[in-house]
């Protein structure tokens, strides 16, 4: 089954999650998110469409993705088996492009001729970038200066396949500040462009889609644990930056009582006092790019400089459906700092010969954690979004390699 | 002078448009080049203007060009909060009687609590506010608060509303209905675009308030074309880059300009 569509996991009418999500957009956008909802609705309830995208996710992507068992990872946490969701093998390396393909298709079916994206790591930037070159159409993708830096990499792939690549040089230089600057460039263009959101954020009904299109992980997921360990986890855990990869993986199991869910936010250095990126665990709900959801912000409403040694992390917001299953008790949101997932990034490399992305890293780092408090006979489930070549240079400096 | 408690922004406004006059809206950007500075230019542009658009500056401004982007920067650096802003207006509207409508985006106000902000934005005398980010369909909370303080809830209507909304947001508007002149972000422009008229004459049947048009327009020509079917004009980033620059005078000298070109080119 290939669906994008889950019953159990929409926004209202009003592109509601309990009291967050909603549509906070400049007048200019209102009537472009609206036919994007019903060309939206209009894909999803036609069987065309999900045959085409279960093509893609097959032939381009090269799902599913396999569910693997770490052994000696395991073995080196001496508890429960954990086990790996590696979204790192999809094509282009990480998650980001099972939402890409699917925004793809429906910028085709809408008639627009352009897209935009913003990116933090560069792997949506990367898979938007992708996506666009096999629809033949042009691209252009916002990157803050500053992680155009420490994502070098990524910069050079997304111009190697053909996008243009805008560095944002205000504010934090940022994931965030990458965002404002493609929304600059939306109310621009919005007549003939089609905005590639890269998360689960920004205004309805973008939390939707790209949580529905980011669903093929928990489901694969959960019939893999099945049929390969036999049962389902006794938790689940992934990295939330804007947090798709974790809708993706724990729509998979939010009707599953007996499976905790847990969400991992990154603390930054995790000193006290210092930037990081820890929306939910310790901001409070206000109202940026689109949406209302958790936040980090000042006590007059400014938003406050994030940070996470994890580019994809390093953003002060957090979706909607995040906040909503914060408050509903549904799921829990954990941290790991800055040296939590390099630990954590070590530790997976030498034992089992992934390297994986630092975002995914902070999952890893709690899923450890948890495989020891649980203990033998239990199961844990880590969503290991990507892989780590675009970190080498930071990973390599920070273990002095 | 002070504004009176039961002010009603759009029943003032309007009374100038049924005398024959087209009216005339610069931004200011709150606290700017200083706070002492703020209040001296708020007053001297006040013989000019029909009302003042006083923005309180946030830190991810969405609608906004590098102009304003750095106004609101150059602001917030130098430590103005949102009551250091509703401070400085309640100061200039002691000196000044015309009407000041802060313009900021949602978060302030929603941070502040939508009571809290309205009743302090009240108590500083400010008669309207402009939320971009926050459209209709988000706005009934904050429009019936302001209501109870007798300020106005601006409403935009964009070149890519369609007519039917347009008619809904020129009917729910207070104060002025604002025409966006073009897609985009605040900034300059060297004409008018055409979707200019388009948006104003979409508006117009349903209101009887003035339809004011900003975005883009930086110049009397500019004004007076746009005057052409509006009832006048507001002038955002023209003036922000004057105050940036430090000439006051050229800001004071700008708006007296565009209001001598719109109040003539009709007669
Ligand atoms: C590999 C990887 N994981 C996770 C993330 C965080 O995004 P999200 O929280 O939307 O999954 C990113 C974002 O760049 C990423 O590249």
């Amino acid at each position: 089954m290939t669906a994008p569509t889950t019953s159990t996991t929409a926004a209202d009418a009003r592109g509601r999650w309990g009291e967050y999500g909603g549509v906070f957009v400049p007048e200019s956008l209102m009537e472009a998110l609206r036919r994007l909802e019903a060309a939206r609705s209009e894909a999803w309830a036609d069987p065309d469409f999900h045959a085409e995208l279960a093509r893609l996710n097959k032939q381009v992507i090269g799902r599913p993705t396999p569910l693997y068992l770490a052994s000696r990872l395991t073995e080196m946490a001496g508890g429960a088996r954990i086990w790996l969701k590696r979204e790192d093998m999809a094509f282009t390396g990480a998650h980001k492009i099972n939402n890409t393909l699917g925004q793809l298709l429906l910028t085709k079916r809408m008639g627009k001729s352009r897209v935009l994206a913003e990116t933090g790591a560069g792997m949506h930037g990367v898979a938007t970038a992708a996506a666009a070159a096999y629809f033949g159409i042009p691209c252009r993708v916002y990157m803050g200066a500053e992680d155009t830096r420490r994502q070098s990499h990524n910069v050079a792939r997304m111009k190697m396949l053909g996008a243009e690549v805008f560095p944002v040089a205000t504010g934090t230089q940022t994931l965030k500040d990458a965002i404002n600057e493609a929304l600059r460039d939306w109310v621009t263009t919005v007549e003939d462009t089609h905005y590639v959101i890269g998360s689960v954020v920004g205004p309805h009904p973008f939390p939707q889609m790209v949580g529905d299109l980011q669903s093929v992980i928990g489901r694969e997921a959960r019939d893999q644990m099945l049929d390969q360990a036999g049962k389902l986890p006794n938790a689940v855990l992934a990295c939330v930056g804007g947090g798709s990869n974790a809708i993706g993986i724990f729509r998979g199991f939010l009707e599953d009582a007996a499976v905790k869910i847990y969400g991992v936010e990154a603390a930054g250095t995790g000193v006290e006092g210092t930037p990081h990126s820890a929306a939910i665990g310790l901001g409070r709900p206000g109202v940026l790019h689109g949406a209302r959801s958790y936040l980090l912000q000042d006590p007059d409403g400014q938003i406050l400089p994030a940070h996470s040694v994890a580019p994809g992390l390093d953003y002060p917001g957090v979706g909607p459906e995040h906040s909503m299953l914060k408050d509903s008790g549904r799921v829990d949101y954990l941290t790991a700092t800055d040296s939590d997932a390099l630990a954590a990034f070590k530790a997976l490399a030498t034992s089992e010969g992934i390297l994986p992305a630092l975002e995914s890293s902070h999952a890893v780092a709690r899923g450890l954690d948890l495989a020891k408090q649980i203990g033998k006979g239990g199961d844990v489930l880590v969503c290991l979004s990507g892989r780590g070549d675009k970190d080498v240079d930071i990973v390599a400096g920070s273990l002095g390699l | 002078m002070s504004i009176e408690v039961k002010f009603d922004l759009g029943a003032h406004l309007r009374q100038k448009v049924l005398d024959g006059r087209k009216l005339v809206v610069p931004y200011l950007t709150c606290g700017l080049p200083t706070p002492q500075d703020f209040i001296d230019l708020y007053v001297s542009l006040g013989e000019y203007a029909d009302a003042i658009e006083v923005g309180i500056p946030f830190s991810d401004p969405v609608m906004d060009g590098p102009v304003i982007q750095a106004s609101s920067v150059k602001a917030l650096e130098a430590g103005i909060t949102v009551d250091g802003c509703l401070g400085l207006i309640s100061e200039a509207l002691k000196r000044s009687s015309t009407p000041a409508v802060v313009m900021t985006y949602y978060n302030p106000v929603h941070s502040a609590g939508l009571h809290e902000f309205a009743a302090k934005a009240s108590a500083a005398g400010v008669s309207g506010l402009i939320v971009p980010d926050l459209p209709y369909e988000e706005c009934d909370e904050l429009d019936r608060v302001l209501k109870q303080q007798q300020m106005a809830l601006i409403q935009l209507v964009a070149p890519t509303t369609p007519a039917e909304r347009a008619s809904m947001l020129a009917a729910a508007s207070r104060g002025w209905v604002y025409a966006v002149s073009r897609m985009g972000v605040t900034g300059m422009q060297e004409s008018l675009a055409s979707a200019a008229s388009e948006v104003v004459d979409r508006i117009k049947p349903f209101t009887d308030i003035p339809v004011l048009v900003g975005v883009g327009i930086s110049s009397p020509e500019l004004a007076v074309e746009a005057c052409r079917v509006a009832d006048g004009v507001i002038v955002g980033t023209a003036v922000v880059k004057r105050v940036l620059e430090d000439d006051l005078e050229g800001v004071v000298g700008l708006i007296r300009e565009i209001q001598k070109a719109v109040n003539q080119a009709d007669r």
